[in-house]
Formats: C-alpha cells, sequence, structure tokens
C-alpha cells in the first residue's frame, strides 16, 4: 500500500483538465497527502517517490456521475454502498451522486449524513447525495431542503417519479433560489405515461407493446422551464430523451435561465430497436424509454454543442430475478457505472465528434458546475481524484464480470473502445488495471 | 419451422404449406370419429396466464383429436403466484417430459422469450397486443375457402387495430398473400406506422368498406372509454359499428369475420352476425384444424434433430 | 436398373386384378375401391374403370392419405397430409384397398387403422401392383400384380401416366448401405 505521506508522480500521460480547459501531452504530476502538490513541493527527496508510467495513457480529473441509485439504504439485494462504490471505482469515477429514492428515502439529514459518511469510510468513491424534492416521495409538501443541505445534500430529486404539481414545483424552484444545489426533475407526465414500458413508434406498435410518446417528458420539460423562469430557480432536467425537452432546453438557454441537463450514455448509444434485438428481454426497460434514431442523433448532438452538459448513467441496479419477468413486469433500469466511460467514448470520441477536453467536461465540468462544486481542476493544492484511461483499449462488456450487484445492461456483449484502466480518489488508487482496491469500510 | 410465435415472421410460402394442412385436417374435425392417431404419445401444455375458454378449447381439442395429451395450466392459480418466476414454470413443466408449449400471456413476447429458453416448439396463443397466430391463419383459411385466394382480396380490419393480436397476425398474414389490407377505425386506436405498402389505413368506414371482399371486425372494450380513446361505446357504434345497412357498402359476396367475443349491438349487429355474409362459425371450426396443422406442423418431422 | 413391368404389362396385370376381385366378390355389390395416396389412387381409378368395362357399372374410388397413420413419422422430414375423401360411406361394405407396392405392410397396416376410424367395413382386401417382400407384419395381398423376390437395398419405383408422365415398374439397386 501507498502510504498517504508518499509521492505519487505519474508521468507521461496526456493530461486533459476541462476545468482549466487544458490538454498537455506527456506531461507530469505529483500526488502527496491526497492532494495535487507541485514539483518544487516534492524535490527536497525528505518523501519517497512512487513512479507511475502512465505513457499511451490520458489522465482526467474528477470524473462524476451525478445521477445513480445505489439503493441503500432499503434494498441492499439490488445493490449497496460498498458493490455501488466498487462500481464507480471500477467504472473511472470519483463522485457518484446516488438519488434519494430509496427505502426510507433521503428526505432527513441524517440520510444524508450516514450515506455520506459510509461513502468516506468504505473510500473508494465520494457519495455526495441527492436529497428528495418532497417528504417521503409523496409529492405534496417540500421536504426540508436547506436542512438536507446543510447535511451534505448536493441536489435535490424525486427522481423516479415527476413532481406532478406545478404549484409545488414552483414552491420547490422558487425556494432554490435561497440554495446552492438544483432541483432535479425527472420529466414524465404521469397520465401519459401511465402503464407504458417503451417508447411509442414504429417499433413499439410492432411489437404490441403499450408506448410512452417522447411528448410525456417534453410536457413537464417545458412547464419546468416555464417555472424556472418565474422563479429564477435552479432547475436541472434529468435524463433527457426528446426533441421538445431539447427545444425547451435550447429556449431556456437563450432566455439567460438557470436551467442544465443530463443525458445517459444507454440513450447515447442504442435505439428502441434494441427492444425488439433483444426478443422482448426487459433488460432493454428503462425510463425514459430508448428512443429512435432520429432522437438519438439529436441527444448526440446535444451533448456535442454543449446544449446537454453532463452525462451521466442512471445507473439502475436491479436483482436478476426482478428483471426475469415478463417485458410489463419487470423493473426499469439499467447497471451503467461500469459502461458508461466505454460507451461515452465510443459515441462520441471515436466517431471524432468530440475533441477529449470537452468530451470530459460533460462528466466532469459539467456536473461540477451544475451542483455548485467548485473543483478548480488539476492545479496544486486541489484534492486528487483523477482517471487514467486507455482510450483504446478494446473490449466486450460483460456484466458477468461487473462489481454492482446489478447484472442488468442491454451493453451486453457490446464492443467498446476506450475505459479507465486507473482510478484515484482523495490520493489513493481505488482500482488498478480494472482491480478495485479493497474497500476499507468491511 | 421451430416455434409458431407470429404471422410476421413466416414466408407466404410457409403460411400457404400451414393453409393446406389445415384444409386437409379439417376433414378429421368433420369425422364421426375424430380421432387421428398422429401425436400419440406426445404430451402438449396449454399454459395460459390469461383467462381464455375459447382459445384453450379449441387448442385442447386440436391436440386430441390428435391423439396427443394435454396438461391445461392456468396462471392464475398456479406456483406463477408462489414466487416462481414464469420461465421456472415452462421450464419446469417441459422437464415433465412436455412436447409443445402453448402459450398466451397478457405481456407482448412473452412467448418469443419462451421459445429462447425451451427446447421443445412454442406456440403462441395470444401475446399481449402483439399477435395471435392461429387467429390469423383461421381467418385466411376461413377466407381462402369462400374466395378460392388472399391474393388481390380487398380486407377491411375495423376496429381497435392498436390494441389487438388478432389485427396484427391478420393485417401480416393477408398482407404476405398480396391481399390489400385497409384498417379502419378511430385515429387513437390505429397504429399509424403500420401504413404503406399493401396497407392503407382510414378512419371513414364507409371509405374503409368500399368494395371490401372481406370485413373483419375487431371486438371494442369497454376500457377503451375509459382510455379515452373513444368518447363512447354509443358514439363507436355510431361511426364504426357494422349494420346490415353499412354493409352495401362492400361487395355484395363480402365475407364477414369476427375473432369473438362479439359484442352485439356495438360493433357488429346481431342481423350481419347472423346473417349470410358471416363466416363466425365456419372460423370457429377452422380454428380446430389450424391449430391441427400447426401441431402436426411443429411437432412432426424434424422434431427428433437437434434444435 | 431393371424394368420389371412395362407399360402394357402393367395394363395387363390390373386388368388381371380386376377380373380377380369380380371373380372373388361374386359380383360388384357394395364393392368400393380406395386408393393409398399417391400413386395407389390411379391404379385404384383403372382398375375401377376395367371393372367397369366388364360388368357395367363402375364402383366409387375413395382416397385415403395416411400420413396421419404413420408410426414412422418422427423420424422422416415434416410431410404434407392431403385430404382423404369417400365418395359414399363405407360402413358394411367390400373395401378393397389399392396401393403400388407392398413391402413392410406397415402403410397398409396404417391404411386399415385410417379406414377404421371412417367405418365398419364388412371385408378389407388389398390389392397391390407390385409384391416385393421383406414383410414386418403379418399382412398379405388378395391381389398382386407381380411378386418379384428383390434385395432389401434394392428400391422399386412404379411409374404411373397421371403422376409420373409414363406407365412402368423399374427395380433399381442401391449400393450397400446407400441412401
Amino acid at each position: 500500500m501507498t502510504n498517504r505521506d508518499d509521492v505519487i508522480r505519474i508521468r507521461g500521460a496526456r493530461i486533459i483538465d476541462p476545468f482549466r480547459g487544458i490538454d498537455v501531452k506527456d506531461d507530469e504530476l505529483h500526488v502527496a497527502g491526497g492532494r495535487i502538490v507541485s514539483r518544487d513541493d516534492v524535490r527536497d527527496g525528505s518523501r519517497p517517490v512512487r513512479v507511475v508510467d502512465a505513457h499511451g495513457l490520458w489522465l482526467v480529473p474528477r470524473l462524476t456521475d451525478m445521477h445513480v441509485h445505489l439503493r441503500s439504504p432499503g434494498q441492499e439485494w439490488k445493490e449497496d454502498l460498498v458493490s455501488g462504490s466498487q462500481a464507480a471505482a471500477a467504472g473511472g469515477f470519483t463522485i457518484v451522486a446516488p438519488m434519494g429514492n430509496t427505502d426510507p428515502p433521503v428526505d432527513i439529514p441524517s440520510l444524508v449524513e450516514w450515506q455520506r459518511h459510509r461513502g468516506d469510510a468504505i473510500g473508494l468513491v465520494r457519495i455526495f447525495p441527492i436529497g428528495t424534492i418532497t417528504h417521503g416521495l409523496q409529492g405534496e409538501r417540500l421536504a426540508d431542503l436547506y436542512t438536507l443541505e446543510q447535511a451534505g445534500a448536493v441536489g435535490f430529486s424525486d427522481d423516479g417519479r415527476v413532481v406532478a404539481s406545478a404549484r409545488l414545483m414552483r414552491a420547490a424552484l422558487s425556494y432554490s433560489v435561497s440554495l446552492r444545489h438544483p432541483i432535479i426533475e425527472h420529466a414524465e407526465d404521469r397520465a401519459l405515461a401511465e402503464g407504458t414500458v417503451m417508447h411509442e413508434g414504429d417499433v413499439s406498435q410492432r411489437l404490441g407493446l403499450p408506448g410512452v410518446p417522447e411528448q410525456a417528458e417534453a410536457l413537464i420539460a417545458w412547464r419546468d422551464v416555464e417555472l424556472a423562469g418565474l422563479t429564477g430557480g435552479r432547475l436541472h432536467l434529468a435524463h433527457v430523451s426528446s426533441l421538445g425537452t431539447l427545444a425547451a432546453l435550447a429556449y431556456a438557454k437563450r432566455s439567460g435561465l438557470t436551467v442544465s441537463a443530463e443525458v445517459t450514455p444507454h440513450h447515447l448509444y442504442l435505439t428502441d430497436e434494441a427492444v425488439e434485438a433483444w426478443d422482448y428481454n426487459p433488460v432493454t426497460k428503462v425510463n425514459p424509454p430508448l428512443r429512435p434514431q432520429s432522437i438519438r442523433q439529436a441527444l448526440i448532438e446535444a451533448v456535442v454543442s454543449g446544449l446537454v452538459p453532463v452525462i451521466a448513467s442512471d445507473h439502475a441496479p436491479h436483482h436478476a430475478d426482478e428483471k426475469a419477468q415478463p417485458y410489463s413486469a419487470a423493473p426499469y433500469g439499467i447497471s451503467g457505472l461500469e459502461t458508461s466511460l466505454g460507451t461515452v467514448l465510443t459515441v462520441l470520441l471515436h466517431s471524432g465528434r468530440m475533441n477529449p477536453v470537452d468530451l470530459f467536461a460533460r462528466l466532469s465540468k459539467g456536473p461540477d458546475q451544475v451542483m455548485g462544486l467548485n473543483y478548480p481542476g488539476l492545479l496544486t493544492g486541489a484534492e486528487a481524484d483523477l482517471t487514467l484511461i486507455d482510450p483504446n483499449a478494446r473490449w466486450t462488456v460483460d456484466p458477468a464480470r461487473f462489481y454492482s450487484k446489478g447484472h442488468n445492461t442491454p451493453m451486453a456483449g457490446e464492443q467498446l473502445t476506450g475505459r479507465a484502466v486507473a482510478t484515484m480518489c482523495r490520493g489513493r488508487w481505488t482500482m488498478r488495471d480494472g482491480e478495485v482496491l479493497e474497500a476499507d469500510g468491511e | 419451422m421451430q416455434d409458431l410465435l407470429g404471422l410476421e415472421d413466416l414466408t407466404a410460402r410457409e403460411i400457404d404449406e400451414l393453409l393446406d394442412l389445415a384444409q386437409a385436417l379439417r376433414e378429421v374435425v368433420d369425422r364421426p370419429i375424430k380421432k387421428v392417431p398422429t401425436l400419440r404419445g406426445r404430451a402438449v401444455v396449454n399454459l395460459f396466464f390469461e383467462p381464455s375458454t375459447r382459445t384453450r378449447s379449441s387448442f385442447e381439442l386440436a391436440s386430441k383429436y390428435l391423439s396427443a395429451d394435454v396438461i391445461n395450466f392456468s396462471g392464475s392459480h398456479s406456483s406463477v403466484q408462489k414466487g416462481e418466476t414464469i420461465w421456472d414454470t415452462a421450464q419446469n413443466l417441459t422437464a415433465l417430459g412436455v412436447d409443445a408449449v402453448v402459450v398466451r400471456h397478457g405481456t407482448s413476447g412473452v412467448p418469443r422469450q419462451l421459445a429462447d429458453l425451451l427446447r421443445v416448439p412454442v406456440i403462441n396463443a395470444g401475446d399481449g397486443s402483439h399477435e395471435h397466430p392461429t387467429q390469423g391463419l383461421l381467418d385466411l383459411l376461413t377466407v381462402r375457402q369462400c374466395k378460392g385466394t388472399i391474393s388481390g382480396l380487398k380486407v377491411a380490419i375495423v376496429g381497435d387495430v392498436l390494441h389487438s393480436r388478432v389485427a396484427r397476425s391478420d393485417l401480416f398474414g393477408f398482407r404476405a398473400l398480396g391481399a390489400e389490407v385497409t384498417l379502419v377505425g378511430p385515429p387513437a386506436l390505429m397504429p399509424d406506422s403500420f401504413a404503406g405498402p399493401g396497407v392503407r389505413i382510414t378512419h371513414n368506414l364507409a371509405e374503409g368498406m368500399r368494395g371490401a371482399d372481406v370485413v373483419q371486425v375487431l371486438r371494442i372494450q369497454r376500457e377503451r372509454q375509459a382510455g379515452g380513446y373513444i368518447p363512447s361505446l354509443e358514439e363507436y357504434r355510431e361511426r364504426w359499428g357494422i349494420t346490415r345497412h353499412r354493409l352495401q357498402w362492400a361487395d355484395a359476396d363480402v365475407v364477414v369475420l369476427h375473432p369473438g367475443p362479439q359484442n352485439r349491438g356495438v360493433e357488429i349487429d346481431s342481423d350481419v352476425l347472423d346473417g349470410e355474409s358471416s363466416r363466425v362459425l365456419s372460423q370457429v371450426t377452422n380454428g380446430v384444424a389450424v391449430r391441427m396443422a400447426v401441431l402436426y406442423r411443429l411437432l412432426g418431422g424434424t422434431y427428433d434433430e437437434p434444435r | 436398373m431393371a424394368i420389371l413391368l412395362d407399360a402394357d404389362a402393367m395394363r395387363r396385370a390390373l386388368v388381371r386384378i380386376a377380373h380377380q376381385i369380380v371373380e372373388k366378390n361374386q359380383g360388384i355389390d357394395d364393392l368400393v375401391f380406395v386408393g393409398i395416396r399417391r400413386r395407389g389412387v390411379p391404379l385404384a381409378e383403372r382398375i375401377a374403370q376395367s371393372v367397369a368395362l366388364s360388368e357395367g357399372r363402375r364402383p366409387s374410388v375413395g382416397v385415403l392419405d395416411i400420413g396421419l397413420y404413420r408410426d414412422d413419422w418422427a423420424r422422416r422430414p415434416f410431410a404434407p397430409v392431403e385430404a382423404t375423401t369417400f365418395r359414399e360411406p363405407i360402413d358394411g361394405k367390400i373395401v378393397v384397398l389399392v396401393d403400388d407396392v407392398l413391402f413392410t405392410g406397415r402403410t397398409v397396416r396404417a391404411a386399415i387403422d385410417a379406414l377404421l376410424d371412417f367405418g365398419r367395413p364388412r371385408v378389407i382386401q388389398l390389392a397391390v401392383l407390385v409384391d416385393r417382400g421383406h414383410r414386418e407384419l403379418p399382412i398379405r395381398a388378395d391381389y398382386v400384380g407381380k411378386s418379384t423376390p428383390t434385395a432389401r437395398s434394392e428400391k422399386i419405383r412404379v411409374l404411373v401416366r397421371e403422376v409420373d408422365g409414363l406407365d412402368q415398374v423399374e427395380l433399381v439397386k442401391r449400393p450397400e448401405g446407400g441412401a
């Protein structure tokens, strides 16, 4: 084990730091005491130096997945904070923001503190909890948002459910003006979505599965954008997947509103054709549903242009038995932490659509800004959260090798290019060569 | 052919072969002693997760006329409610030595998933809003008996196409055999993506029925009223109900079909249903012949060879 | 390949069978022919025609498809089945089954099973154009056009005008162990 006082010198890597907008080849970086240190700080030779040769690899700071479900407390058969932390480290992430729709929901400060401290004790990834917007996820009255924020919540969401009442959403957005963190909406018109299991379109019509039109998302997205305009509040739209939502985002941007959004890797990679290709296996069942090619293209363009500044996995692990049901009965969700990076690199980088600085911004600076975390980038004194990436590694997704308890992914069998080969959180290696280091908390 | 999951998967030739076979087997149904030893020693399970007396009885008789043994397994009082997945249930049943699985389920795709899982032939007896291939085949057989051929016929399918597995199987079957299909009904119940070569969509009954050689009348469920797809059954009848008067819009020798059970006085009037154009009872008889043909086709022949 | 019967020999064999049938049954009252699909059917038609020439009335000819009664179907590729049709009920009748070749006897066994599902004939008799031996069941023909000893590996091909375009019976030698 590396002693915390040892100096780690990572040399030879191409350092891509979206926080500072730099991309430098064959550079080196020193880490000591959990922070980035300058070359001068370690030149005196008083501390042992461990050299890591990272030639051919890319070094990026603080990969963040601001939308995951770690299922704890309450549903530890699906995932727990240890397996979720391991999955995050394996996937190259140093921050994850778990949604508050646990059992019980994260609507009281003690649960925020528990998740956060438990994450620190495990020590593989920083767990920054998202509190609920409404008490008990009931959609009736606001949770104590300030108290949750004081306890460490970095955002608020009833994810999994829309805030159905416009009055309540207005209240939440209005209150957010006095907070530092955003209101995150799961935009979905309930009445339109009720009983549906996939995107409404030619595939759903042919397969005879009940479909939801993309407008179910856009209606709420437009409502919330209007409410953000009304209140000046801070709105973030989770897992956007509709043309109408993109139009609402563009409108919000033109109007100078504080509105942001995220898109998932699976919506960038797959289409609703996957439902047929998987022979109705509900591994493809996810909310919002996989969309047709035309929408997938528009989502890619929105990420490229920066209209959507964040990519987040919506990591939603389930037990195999829960997915072993007919399509309508199976729960929504894809286990995404361990395929997110490879998927994104395959779709956006290797296709030549994005340069590395912009691409990694969607996974680091973007979520940092949305959540108001203010990480400075790889400057001397900054927390040493970084990931080494082999951008050209070709690999095939095999859920049996996941650290996550959830093996539910329609990415199974896909060949991807690019993956994290080492993850460092707080100056300590949490994953090397695909192997997650021992969790401290066990 | 390993399984029968939907008519969308079949070529015109495969459909024709099944219809020829069903036509030959129809003779067995008309015999005084309705029993041939063809599938003696074979066991078929009817795995019905959705209540259905008509289709289940038809499959059961088809198996019995061919001398197969039949087990009826209904999803509502069974181990399915004891925490077992339906995949466990199906695998256990085939481990008992069952040679074919006939499955009906309220969710689309369950037969296909079972076919991927099981080593014995799977026959779809209706899945969700997806397909009901034996109903499609019996409709084709009934029309072929009346008209001699399917190719070139004008076929109107009237009603709740969106939620109808019968409509999908009919559409795929009639289209494959060269008929011109018109889907007719309320806009909210029309899957617009089906329009294309050989298939058009209209909301106007007079237009849809004009010159039709075949009118397939679909059952309209009361739930569609609650779901807001139609204002009321009364208004539905007013605009899309098949009455004696409206039947005159079709060809003089029109054949009227209905997959049953019928809502008399809603989607179809009694004097049409009981009238000379109606073939609903031959549909029922042909249903047994078609199911015998499917069982014979899937359990005969290459069955002994490894899948 | 050797020709066992040419068109003329075939014609004479069928006429002889027709006479034997009339003689044995002392006329044609209650007589019904049933051809086993496929080549038994045209042969039955021709025998019925010969009977008509001598007796002034043509017995009816039914068509029997034994596909549903085979005991070896699971080992054969899928075979289409065609309809079985009788022009009149067979209860109490003298049914003469007609087939082209009598070999193991299994086809005739299936045909008898099938017939009995349609009714209760007074008598069932069997007429075949060629009896090649190698019976596996206790079955014999009442009327035989030609008996000929064969090796199991050999094949008898009966060609009829209505199906094959010419009348001829061939003995085809196949290599041992061949298909």
